[in-house]
């Protein structure tokens, strides 16, 4: 509090009195970031102050449960990777300096800048080659120590590739994915999170597809404790072209989140995000931030995003929350959908109606909304695989439906 | 012989003003082999009792009842019902998002017969009703019902009657919405299934134009909840010329 008018004598209010000047909690004149584009970014963890858990991109993550891999001390020497030799894809680890480092994102917040100061080396996956490929790289054997880390992919120009990346196992991971995708290269980035119980990832990627390139984003996360896998790319060059897609299947207890921006920077781009999310069981928890910028060097955008979230029993909570900024009104079109429910009774009783039964029905329900997603991924085994993930995670809702008197682990 | 016998049926549901009664006393019997028109105009509660039949949780039957060879429908759950032979031909069919033709048809198939139908016959049998139905061999992979124009719905709807095999089938404003090409095919399909299995039909529409395709054994003239009048076929044609006012006047100084 100011002191107080030293003038007692003038009866008329002064400016104190009507509140013109600084107020005391010192937020006075303070703007918020009026774009998506203009937040903090550093690689330095020293530069961002201690996660509260009230900042934009924390609030609704539950930061008391990885304070070690915001401001702790990460382990950030090179992993185990696991994958089949493939003409076409090179696999190194590379240094610091390696000049691909930095070239197409930065941190936004400490954690990430935690993970890009700590790592040593970085994985470098390396697409050459105009012929389709694909190729699995896993990783199984992170352990239980917090761990920071880097990889690159890019895809050279013309070249074409499908890049799963498995995850599988322990781990308490926080990390950075810059993804390159040159002149009229074609990426699929498939990244599947299907780790141990108690696992913690914290994931960034930044994408920046050149022009006439094509990436498809994919991230499916069904297993995990927290998991945050948080895609932001930029539509750098002209004809630009990406689909992110998500699928995710949260349990009990488990958080899966995924913060996604997509910015448009450049003319002729295109974008769709399509993310899709089943929850079940008491504490199931989704977040999803669909964030889309067409900045005022993108006239002719063609941009949309959707979420679908469906809750299958009581007790979970899903978030989700598209935002659109559009800075030049020259575009093809700009949406955006979010919705979130229980099963469609409708359906139910179509399906019914036909003689299937309630449970089987439910089943059909689930597996053809999931399925959208699966069907667009473009590998075929791991399709098959995924769906049969799926059936999995649906016979563990029969069971939280009616609880079987014994119990598998 | 299979019959389908409704009895003294009340129903009710449950809106915004509170329990709204619907359907106030049908009796109707339905044998084997017959078809049975229900006629009547809008809000007189004839999908009300199309949807009672197939059991939509919305409605409640309140009173009567409603048997299939003496089996108590009212208390069997929605697929239940569908096991028993009953077959509800919507007007408004909803889209299945991600579930095929293919695997939904086979999943139905499976859960009506009490096991998987042999593969190759059930390829056959499929394509063949596709066929007949001037429906594209496409339809088969995609979503149910999603994206399907009006006539390709109720045509899916059709198929579904031809594979199936009930021995009662509804169909609720079949012929809405259809252009009089799509309305052939369609009627044509649905005198191919009683052809096929002697199925009882119970066919509920606003007006008399489908029954130039599809010949009812009887009128039945629904107002105000109940039925006010039945006949042959003659009172089909007495209703085209008349429509529905005589009975409105009825029921408005009744």
């Amino acid at each position: 509090m100011s002191a107080a008018p030293t003038s007692t004598t003038a009866a008329l209010p002064t400016s104190e009195q009507h509140g013109i000047k600084a107020h005391s909690d010192g937020r006075f004149g303070f703007v918020p970031v009026q774009t998506r584009n203009d937040r903090f970014k550093s690689v330095d963890v020293a530069d961002f102050a201690p996660v509260t858990g009230r900042e934009a991109v924390w609030k609704l993550s539950p930061v008391a449960k990885f304070t070690d891999l915001t401001a702790g001390e990460l382990d950030g020497a090179a992993y185990d990777v696991d994958s089949t030799p493939t003409d076409g894809v090179a696999i190194d680890w590379v240094g610091r300096d390696d000049a691909r480092i930095g070239s197409v994102g930065a941190p936004e917040e400490q954690a990430a800048a935690n993970a890009w100061t700590s790592f040593e080396k970085a994985l470098a996956i390396t697409v050459t080659g105009e012929e389709d490929k694909e190729i699995t790289i896993t990783r199984a054997r992170l352990g239980t120590g917090p761990r920071g880390a880097h990889t690159i992919i890019e895809a050279r120009p013309f070249s074409r590739a499908t890049i799963i990346l498995e995850n599988t196992g322990d781990a308490r991971l926080t990390e950075n994915l810059e993804i390159i995708v040159g002149e009229s290269a074609h990426l699929t980035v498939v990244t599947l999170q299907e780790w141990n119980t108690g696992a913690v990832q914290l994931a960034n990627h930044f994408a920046s597809v050149g022009r006439d390139a094509y990436l498809k984003h994919v991230v499916v996360s069904l297993g995990g404790s927290i998991v945050r896998v948080n895609p932001s790319v930029r539509l750098a060059g002209p004809g630009s072209d990406t689909d992110l897609y998500g699928l995710y299947f949260a349990d009990a207890g488990q958080h899966l989140e995924q913060q996604v921006y997509v910015h448009h920077d450049a003319a002729n781009s295109r974008s769709r995000v399509t993310y899709k999310g089943a929850l079940q069981g008491a504490g199931a928890r989704t977040v999803w931030i669909g964030d889309v910028l067409i900045g005022r060097n993108a006239p002719g955008t063609d941009s949309y995003e959707q979420n679908r979230n469906l809750v299958l029993t009581e007790g979970t909570r899903a978030d989700s929350i598209p935002n659109l900024e559009i800075e030049t009104g020259d575009i093809k079109g700009a949406g955006h959908a979010s919705a979130t429910g229980r099963f469609d009774d409708e359906q139910l009783f179509y399906l019914q109606s036909r003689g299937i039964t309630e449970d089987e029905a439910r089943r059909l329900v689930v597996r053809g909304f999931l399925s959208e997603i699966v069907q667009h991924i473009g590998s075929q085994p791991l399709e098959d695989r995924l769906q049969a993930a799926i059936e999995a995670e649906l016979r563990s809702t029969d069971e939280v439906r009616a609880p079987a008197t014994t119990k598998e682990n | 012989m299979s019959v389908l016998e409704i009895k003294d049926l009340h129903v009710s549901v449950e809106t915004d003003q509170g329990t709204k009664q619907i359907l106030k006393g049908v009796n109707l019997t339905i044998n084997e082999g017959e078809i049975h028109a229900i006629m009547g105009p809008n809000g007189s509660g004839k999908s009300t009792l199309a949807y009672t039949i197939a059991g939509h949780p919305k409605y409640h039957a309140d009173s009567g009842s409603i048997l299939l060879d003496g089996e108590e429908v009212l208390t069997m759950t929605v697929d239940q019902r569908a096991r028993a032979g009953l077959f509800l031909a919507m007007q408004y069919p909803v889209e299945i998002p991600g579930v095929t033709v293919t695997n939904f048809l086979r999943t139905a198939k499976t859960a009506i017969d009490g096991e998987a139908p042999a593969i190759r016959s059930w390829i056959k049998d499929v394509r063949q009703s596709m066929t007949n139905l001037r429906m594209d061999k496409s339809f088969a992979e995609r979503n149910v019902n999603e994206g399907f124009s009006g006539g390709e719905k109720k045509r899916n709807e059709i198929l579904q009657l031809e594979l199936l095999k009930p021995k009662f089938a509804i169909l609720d404003e079949t012929d809405s919405g259809l252009d009089v090409d799509a309305l052939k095919i369609v009627s044509e399909g649905v005198n191919r299934a009683k052809a096929n299995t002697g199925l009882g039909i119970l066919l509920i529409t606003h007006y008399t134009r489908i029954l130039r395709y599809i010949e009812p054994d009887f009128v039945h003239v629904f107002v105000n909840g109940r039925i006010a009048e039945q006949g042959g076929p003659e009172l089909a044609d007495r209703l085209e010329d008349e429509g529905y006012d005589r009975f409105l006047v009825d029921s408005n100084v009744g």
